[in-house]
């Protein structure tokens, strides 16, 4: 792996969160983000998976600093982003973009599909004549799949797959080196996700974008991803190579998680065995003691409740953060 | 959203020449097109308007000729020119009550006008920016509140004298405090959405997502707003002149000449009746415009 | 098969919108059997809620509906607001999407459960409350007699869920559709939610319409699969056939675009060309026609009627037979 583009290190992010209070507010700490770190190479994409809850769109925005961190660091090419000014964190944003989840919310409802491709470029390039601005959203457009011809048309006129597209080109376009991806295919048909899936991985090829790709779909962050990164409750549980990861989860969290996904074949789909896990997510602002995972864990022990597990090597580039990853 | 969502083929019969959008304006108003209601509301209003801008003009009399063959009111009478007849001192009613209508609707659309641009800029950082600033503006919108309408007004009145114009800021002055609550409550609600992020996300500055992309997303209820607040206005006014507070004779306005009408009702209830049923027609087309403009700008309850 | 418990007959389901009427479903027949599960594949605006949601008098006020769905020898679709609402709740219930907006946020989740059969089966408080604590535990929620005295809000997704699986189960219905009943619920939540539903069927031969996108899921649930496309029934078949020799293009269009955990991760995702239909302008003959790759000029003008496959089941294709493992 080439020296990282993006390097996060025990990345917090707390949330001030009202808990009542009669004249004046009380407020306790709600631990989005507890300490992740990762590095992020140019041209990989590192998979975030989790249930809802666990932080991981939080971490995305944290990253691009669309939310205040409270701890820790995020170096872009060795400098830290935290540390910007707005006016130097606004030049960063050329190389940063993100892709939400819902494709119509995503995109202003009084623009044109051109306008708001052009958006940034116009943010950014205010001295761009018209006509150039024209012919670089026109040839966008024409990468991610849509029909120049569709310029004027405005995203209620659009299908959800094609809103998508509107929406991957307009973060296309600055040509930046990083790319967050929330949940980009979640809100999708069946039928237009694979569409999607590919068009971000030819895209990644093309221009050796790096990208985090945030969903709780196992199956997409498989198929997309280099490297895994498994949270729960703000927390790294597992990190690793995809197909480490995938073969040989170390994590109960990780293996219920992959137990759980439906297969698409009755016979695969009924045979298969799976982790329990309980059924209650604790709640965020009152995480249990030691391992965060242990109230729902099927191995859980009193190690677990007393000890917060660290992440520990379990092969090359796996990391696992539980006491009982050896059994 | 006709043939646009179409099948894959639909999109590539277009692929050749570059197709058209309809915004969501433009299906507002098509919407609108289709409300009976709404359209008859909006050809009387304008036909109003014209007849009180123009009308003054071809008429024999004007509003504060007093006819001194008959200083008296008078029935409707042909010979004399007094169409719909005259008022106690011989003026002839109905270049007065166009002559009144122009005062109401400019004191109604100016006064709405200016609370229009007071409240949406207000509402709008205050919902956007948030914290401090939202705190502050809206304190200073309670406080305003809570200063009585009348006592306000007569404080204007005393401190810069009987003005014209200071009626429209007085009046714009109280008006855009509910602007400012709405826009505010609909930023607040367009703040969270994903497209506001994705603006702040490609390097869009705090003015410029204001200007590009909450104001045009609140025009729809601000429009609506709008349509109802210039009706409340004319009654506003209407209220301050009876008061001894608004337009000075011999200018006059519909809610003047109703005052006027009200006395002589016994004797000639006719200049009650003429103004106040051009200010009731009025009144009820800009409901139904309102109304007619809110199902066509909020699809969702059709 | 048995003898039916639903049996659907040429459903029709209209809408009039501002841009004319719109066919949300479109000459539908089919049947469900005593105890069996039938699962319902579909992308948005392929009319497979609509359908159930027709069934139950549940359409927007702008709907209109014909044809026949007999239950109990009763045409549900004339039967009437008072014979619905006898039924529904009590041999009909219906599991949402959404456990949020299904419960009523102002009422204790006690109460809207023992409202259901003080209203239905006419028994005492008393009772009410020991059977519907019974079927909360029986439905696994961890604590039930201290959740009975909850507000849903108060409740995790997950637990909603199961008190809306609970709710509709309560009356001993002889149908549950469940519309999207996991969409909104994490993986593991999911896996669940699904299991007790599985019971449900199994020991109280309670007949299931599962409506979904997903094929995993109904790979796990469904005795038969009819799949939906542009508000008709494209295809209709055992689970095991529809899985292995599917019939229909779209059918196998649908298999191999889904990213799947238990294949080899590709390269590449195989794709459905295109955009879903337009319902307010399908394409002429077969809808799915614009996007299928085995497309005869037949197929443009001709609509198919549902015929037996080579493979069992009914499909609604010019092709005799599809060549299997090609997509």
């Amino acid at each position: 792996m080439s020296a990282p583009l993006l390097a996060v290190r025990d990345l917090k992010v707390h949330f001030q969160v009202r808990s009542g209070g009669l004249l004046f507010a009380d407020y306790v700490p709600l631990k989005a983000v507890d300490g992740v770190s990762f590095d992020l190479a140019a041209g990989e994409t590192l998979g975030i998976v989790g249930e809802s809850g666990c932080g991981k769109s939080t971490l995305g925005r944290a990253v691009l600093q669309l939310l205040p961190v409270t701890a820790g660091s995020v170096a872009w090419l060795g400098g830290d982003l935290t540390a910007l000014d707005k006016k130097e964190l606004k030049a960063r944003r050329q190389d940063m973009q993100i892709i939400f989840q819902d494709p119509l919310a995503s995109l202003d409802p009084r623009m044109t599909a051109g306008d708001i491709i052009a958006e940034p470029v116009r943010n950014f390039h205010s001295g761009m004549s018209g006509a150039a601005i024209k012919a670089g959203v026109q040839e966008m457009m024409a990468q991610v799949g849509l029909l120049p011809g569709m310029v004027n048309r405005y995203p209620h006129e659009f299908s959800g797959g094609q809103c998508q597209r509107i929406g991957i080109a307009r973060a296309m376009i600055l040509g930046p080196k990083l790319v967050v991806c929330d949940e980009p295919v979640s809100a999708l048909d069946v039928s237009i996700r694979a569409q999607v899936i590919n068009l971000l991985m030819d895209l990644q090829q093309a221009y050796g974008l790096a990208m985090l790709f945030i969903s709780h779909d196992l199956s997409v962050v498989r198929h997309i991803s280099h490297r895994v990164m498994v949270l729960y409750l703000g927390r790294v549980m597992e990190i690793a190579d995809r197909d480490a990861l995938f073969k040989a989860a170390r994590h109960p969290y990780t293996q219920a998680l992959m137990t759980a996904v439906p297969i698409p074949d009755p016979d695969k789909e009924r045979a298969k065995p799976r982790v329990a896990v309980g059924v209650d997510l604790p709640s965020p602002l009152n995480p249990p003691s030691g391992c965060v995972f242990r109230t729902r864990c099927p191995k859980a022990t009193q190690v677990c409740a007393d000890v917060v597990p660290p992440l520990e090597s379990a092969g090359p580039g796996h990391e696992v953060a539980c006491h009982h990853w050896r059994d | 959203m006709s043939a646009n969502l179409a099948s894959p083929h639909g999109a590539a019969l277009d692929a050749a020449a570059t197709t058209e959008g309809r915004s969501l304006w433009q299906d507002a108003w098509r919407r609108l097109m289709a409300n009976h209601a709404a359209v008859t509301g909006l050809v009387i209003l304008v036909l109003i308007a014209l007849v009180s801008v123009v009308g003054p003009y071809l008429l024999p009399w004007t509003y504060d000729e007093i006819d001194w063959r008959h200083v008296e009111a008078l029935p409707p009478d042909m010979a004399t020119r007094h169409y719909f007849g005259t008022d106690s001192l011989g003026r002839d009613l109905l270049a007065r009550t166009l002559f009144g209508g122009r005062i109401s609707l400019m004191v109604g659309i100016l006064a709405t006008t200016v609370a229009l641009f007071i409240g949406v800029t207000v509402g709008a950082i205050a919902g956007f920016v948030g914290g401090r600033t939202d705190q502050y503006l809206m304190r200073f919108v309670d406080l305003m509140y809570s200063v009585p309408l009348t006592f306000f007004v007569i404080i204007l009145m005393v401190v810069f004298g009987r003005n014209f114009i200071l009626m429209f800021l007085a009046i714009g002055a109280v008006e855009w405090l509910t602007m400012a609550r709405i826009v505010r409550g609909q930023t607040l609600t367009l703040r969270n959405k994903e497209f506001i992020e994705a603006a702040r996300a490609s390097g869009g500055s705090t003015t410029w997502i204001i200007i590009r992309h909450i104001v045009p997303n609140v025009l729809g209820v601000v429009m609506v707003y709008v349509t109802l607040t210039i009706p409340q206005v004319i009654l506003l006014e209407s209220f301050l002149s009876f008061l001894g507070l608004g337009i000075q004779e011999p200018m006059t306005s519909w809610g003047m000449l109703i005052n006027d009408g009200a006395a002589e009702l016994e004797v000639s209830p006719r200049t009650l009746i003429i103004p106040a049923a051009f200010m009731t027609v009025t009144l009820f087309c800009f409901n139904f415009l309102g109304d007619g403009l809110r199902d066509a700008l909020d699809p969702k309850d059709r | 098969m048995n003898a039916p418990v639903l049996d659907i007959k040429n459903l029709i389901v209209r809408f009039a919108t501002n841009d004319g009427e719109v066919a949300a479903v479109s000459d539908l027949s089919l049947s469900i059997g005593k105890g069996e599960c039938l699962g319902i594949v579909g992308e948005s605006g392929s009319g497979k809620s609509q359908t159930f949601l027709a069934v139950m008098g549940l359409l927007a006020r702008n709907g209109s509906v014909s044809g026949e769905a007999i239950y109990g020898g009763v045409n549900l679709l004339t039967a009437g607001e008072r014979a619905l609402n006898e039924l529904r709740g009590n041999a009909l219930t219906m599991v949402f999407q959404d456990p949020m907006t299904s419960l009523t946020p102002h009422m204790k989740v006690g109460r809207q459960l023992t409202e259901v059969l003080i209203r239905h089966r006419g028994v005492d408080k008393t009772t009410a409350r020991n059977e519907a604590v019974a079927m909360l535990k029986r439905v696994q929620i961890p604590e039930a007699e201290r959740r009975f005295d909850m507000y849903p809000h108060e409740l995790s997704g997950g637990l909603r869920q199961r008190v809306m699986v609970a709710m509709a189960l309560l009356c001993g219905p002889a149908l549950i559709i469940a519309d999207e009943p996991t969409t909104a619920l994490d993986v593991t939540v999911q896996a669940q939610i699904l299991d007790l539903i599985r019971r449900a069927k199994d020991e109280l031969d309670t007949a299931v319409v599962l409506i979904t996108h997903d094929l995993g899921v109904v790979a796990g649930l469904a005795d038969r699969v009819a799949v939906m496309y542009g508000g008709r029934l494209v295809e209709i078949g055992e689970v095991h056939q529809i899985f292995r020799a599917p019939q229909h293009p779209y059918t196998q269009g649908l298999l191999a675009c889904t990213p799947r955990l238990d294949d080899p991760a590709t390269a590449t995702l195989v794709t459905i060309p295109g955009q879903p239909p337009n319902l307010q302008n399908l394409p002429s003959g077969c809808s799915y026609h614009p996007r299928c790759p085995y497309v005869m000029d037949r197929c443009r003008v001709e609509r198919p009627v549902l015929t037996p496959g080579v493979s069992g089941g009914l499909k609604a294709c010019h092709l005799d037979a599809l060549v299997q493992g090609a997509a």
